[in-house]
């Protein structure tokens, strides 16, 4: 097991770099090896840009395709969290209200935006969006969880159900956000609900970086507890781990890391689910692999999205949701179906 | 010792377990019967710690029990259920090693890898180390589970006792693996062991039992060697069954006939 392991993560890292130069490299314009270079010399030296190229692929899209392969691995390694916490296969941010309320929970500040006094924008304003997308995110998964919970179990129906109403209710607020607001502001929220990355900025690299660091950091500690849990709350307890702590801080690193990806790029659906499905059928159910290898694959994927989403129609851009849900929505009902069978038998 | 005094739980007016009062000495095999009902899972429950909303004290060797860390007690205490499904994928051979994770930070040990193999080996599983948990019969899981637990609790403490709780363990198994499951539990117990199963079938408690308790509305009705407290007369009290009662030929512990 160990060697093979090692080795699928150097495929994995290795088919990663190659698809992250890609990306960069392809798209409205093409940028060259060279010019890259360059520009990146001129960008640590403090120089301005020499070409228009050079300043299209600093401001433009380096930002756009770390943006995108941060928040991939932010969905995967979330799916496999939310899998671990409710030791099931079919759950992930999109499903359980988490992307919806945090998606209302931004277009309330995008919304109310032109209301703000400019000071204020100035100091508070770049945090607004990812706390509002944060609180939102954690009362819509927190009342999705508390509604579905009987006594002791958690059943995966009515989770998946709740979660319906919620991404609805969600989703509703979201649209009534865009009613109301004032026209610049309305686009903003349209582009979260199919999910995009053509606004991105270093700004947001950065937040989502570091937010998406820490998290990982802190799940890879739980990987080992998770593991235990994989055997039910019960034989959890019984092995020394403190069932309730572990969940809780579970749902808010989760919701935490989600919420700043959604508030920037918008709802992307079904990386959650695909990302650690393939990986239980390639390297099992090990926590403490799962979460490194969901970081890479996470990000490979989306970025591989990303490139099909400025190339399928170029010089004009999919939205990215579409590509993920086309993907993952079959998928999804695939397993649905499989879950179902394994638990009559 | 484990010591239970004056045991008190219940669940809103309904009263599962009615002031018992109870020790177990380590080193012998203590088994639980009753009818369904009796509070008897209810009690493994809230000796192992599992439950702590009861009235009265548990004590494990003078120590409160509630006032041992979870993590702690996870090092020398060990509980098998009824039956344990995964939702993922997982081998047989992982599942077993989850046992050691009270006793290793970050990953297991060449010692607790040997365990695990151990532990196969003990409960015949070695053929099954790499095969998919899911892929089991409910006796092949219920076999595994068993590895785990001992697992947890492979070695006896330098100081202080380790405790076992078997909860209807035998669910699934076919006679042989019941046997099976019972004497391994016999050569697993030392004089650092304390012991306590609650076991389905009455012959099969007697045969292996040391000390055995009979529970009817939460509450011990008799508890002694299986020999001289086994008679018609409690049998009817507890089970409301009519009983002869033979004496095995090899044995010669006696036999519940129904």
């Amino acid at each position: 097991m160990a060697p093979k392991s090692s080795l699928f993560f150097i495929v994995l890292t290795a088919l990663l770099i190659v698809m992250l130069l890609i990306a960069i490299a392809f798209g409205a314009v093409s940028i060259l090896p060279s010019e890259m270079w360059s520009a990146l010399n001129h960008w640590f030296t403090g120089k301005e840009p020499a070409t228009i190229y050079e300043s299209v692929f600093i401001q433009l899209r380096l930002p756009r395709v770390l943006l995108c392969a941060i928040t991939g691995a932010i969905l995967a390694v979330s799916g496999v969290l939310m899998q671990g916490l409710f030791r099931n296969p079919v759950v992930e941010p999109g499903l359980v209200g988490t992307s919806a309320g945090a998606a209302f929970g931004a277009s309330i500040v995008f919304s109310l935006s032109p209301f703000m006094s400019p000071s204020f924008k100035s100091v508070l304003g770049p945090f607004m969006v990812p706390l509002f997308a944060f609180v939102g995110g954690l009362a819509a998964t927190y009342l999705v969880y508390s509604i579905a919970k009987d006594k002791k179990h958690i059943s995966i129906l009515s989770l998946l159900l709740v979660g319906m109403a919620m991404n609805a209710i969600g989703l509703s607020g979201v649209g009534l956000m865009t009613y109301i607001a004032r026209d610049p502001q309305a686009r903003s929220i349209t582009f979260w609900n199919l999910g995009t990355f053509s606004g991105a900025n270093w700004f947001q690299v950065f937040v989502t970086g570091m937010m998406a660091a820490v998290c990982f950091w802190l799940a890879q500690r739980q990987a080992k507890k998770l593991n235990v849990l994989l055997l039910g709350d019960q034989e959890a307890g019984h092995l020394g781990v403190d069932v309730k702590k572990l969940k809780t801080n579970i749902l808010i690193l989760n919701t935490a890391m989600v919420s700043v990806a959604t508030a920037f790029v918008g709802v992307i659906a079904f990386m959650g689910l695909i990302v650690p499905h393939v990986l239980r059928l390639l390297i099992g159910s090990d926590h403490k692999k799962l979460i490194p290898a969901s970081i890479l694959m996470g990000a490979l994927l989306l970025t591989i999205a990303d490139v099909g989403a400025r190339l399928l129609l170029a010089p004009a851009e999919l939205p990215i949701g579409i590509i993920t849900s086309i993907v993952g929505a079959p998928l999804y009902i695939f397993l649905l179906k499989k879950f179902q069978l394994n638990q009559t038998n | 010792m484990l010591e239970v005094q004056n045991l008190q739980y219940q669940i809103g007016q309904h009263a599962i377990l009615n002031d018992i009062s109870v020790q177990f000495q380590p080193g012998l095999c203590h088994l639980i019967v009753g009818p369904n009902g009796s509070g008897k899972s209810t009690f493994i429950k809230i000796v192992s710690a599992e439950i702590e909303a009861y009235q009265g004290k548990v004590l494990y060797e003078g120590k409160d029990a509630k006032k041992i860390t979870k993590q702690n007690l996870s090092q020398y205490r060990a509980v098998l259920s009824q039956h344990t499904e995964l939702s993922f994928p997982m081998r047989v051979d992982e599942v077993v090693l989850l046992g050691r994770n009270p006793h290793f930070e970050i990953s297991p040990s060449k010692k607790d890898n040997q365990i695990v193999q151990d532990a196969l080996e003990l409960l015949s599983l070695q053929n099954l180390a790499g095969r998919n948990y899911q892929t089991l019969s409910g006796g092949e899981k219920q076999r595994v589970q068993y590895a785990r637990v001992l697992t947890q609790i492979w070695e006896t403490p330098q100081e202080g006792l380790r405790y076992l709780f078997l909860d209807e363990p035998l669910n699934n198994l076919d006679v042989y693996y019941q046997q099976q499951f019972l004497s391994i539990a016999q050569s697993f117990k030392n004089d650092a062991t304390i012991l306590i199963g609650v076991v389905h079938d009455i012959n099969i408690a007697i045969r292996y039992a040391q000390q055995l308790y009979c529970f009817l509305n939460g509450k011990i009705v008799a508890q002694g060697v299986p020999e001289t407290i086994v008679q018609p007369a409690l049998l009817k009290q507890v089970f409301d069954i009519d009983t002869s009662i033979v004496n095995h030929p090899q044995t010669g512990k006696p036999i519940i006939i129904f």
